[in-house]
């Protein structure tokens, strides 16, 4: 976070990027798999995206990035977690009562 | 270079007390976006819980778009690395190619700012507003919260550009600059969320 990478850097986090994003983008225009297999692809080129986001544009690393820094996304990651797990765990609950 | 925003002074070798304050601002700043996040996945995590919800209305699949989707993911990344290269200037202390860069990013993001718009105004003016159904209040929700985000971001270029008109690249204008590469960069992150939540499994 500290430094701000170089020219090199954010070309090769716009291309694998755009690759990251033409890969799904192409499978939901051509229809080309099953709908489980399609979902699966736009679920993984998403979260590496993100992770290519977070190393090439907010140049984020584990020895590099300051300590405090990493603690706030553990503690946000782990926040995330309960909120949104929890909510899902208590809708689907309810669903599947109501569906009774 | 001492117009080099970040020289983090907890990494030992020189820590004046400006690049302390900075230090200290941008982890300040971090903690803000880290609340920004946990803001979007419950957004997000509303949208899942009611994407089905559509009372017998329309359904991302006669609603969205995937050219229009495309031309906004592309807008908003190549902003970001246009973002990142007026970063580049400002270290390298070139105030003309910071504010040439600053203006390419705005443009590209005001870009993308006018395809959301026409987009919503599409969809309200053909029945689908967010009070058709519960899937659209989800929707216009979040997709809406990260277009607001986009457009401060917009207006915080513009008065950025001015502080660097006006008071040329000084550590504190380089400080807040940091800080909006950070705003913006993670704006482009919630958006590859919202395009694989919402318009990709949309369209299937």
């Amino acid at each position: 976070m500290e430094s701000h990478g170089t020219r090199a850097n954010y070309i090769v986090g716009f291309v694998l990027a755009v690759v990251l994003t033409a890969i799904p983008f192409a499978l939901v225009a051509t229809q080309s798999l099953s709908r489980t297999q399609t979902v699966l692809v736009i679920a993984a080129a998403a979260v590496l995206q993100i992770l290519v986001h977070l190393r090439f544009f907010l140049h984020m690393s584990f020895s590099r990035s300051p300590r405090e820094n990493l603690l706030a996304v553990a503690f946000t990651a782990v926040l995330i977690f309960l909120m949104v797990g929890g909510s899902i765990w208590v809708m689907l609950d309810l669903h599947m009562r109501m569906a009774l | 270079m001492s117009t080099r925003p970040g020289t983090v002074a907890a990494h030992g070798g020189g820590g004046s007390e400006a690049a302390e304050i900075h230090d200290q601002r941008a982890l300040g700043f971090w903690l803000y976006l880290m609340s920004d996040a946990i803001i979007f996945a419950l957004l997000f995590m509303t949208y899942g819980i009611m994407v089905g919800n559509t009372d017998g209305g329309p359904t991302g699949k006669d609603l969205f778009s995937l050219s229009n989707a495309a031309y906004e993911t592309a807008l908003l990344l190549v902003s970001s690395m246009t973002f990142g290269f007026a970063s580049l200037a400002a270290r390298d202390g070139n105030r003309g190619a910071v504010l040439g860069w600053l203006a390419i990013t705005f443009v590209l993001g005001a870009g993308f700012v006018f395809l959301e718009v026409r987009e919503f105004v599409g969809m309200i003016g053909a029945g689908a507003g967010p009070d058709r159904s519960g899937f659209l209040s989800a929707f216009f929700t979040l997709v809406g919260t990260h277009g607001v985000h986009v457009s401060t971001g917009l207006i915080w270029i513009l008065i950025m550009s001015g502080q660097i008109m006006v008071k040329g690249l000084t550590l504190p204008v380089t400080s807040r600059l940091f800080r909006l590469g950070l705003f913006w960069h993670f704006l482009d992150i919630a958006w590859v969320g919202i395009f694989s939540v919402v318009y990709l499994p949309g369209l299937m």
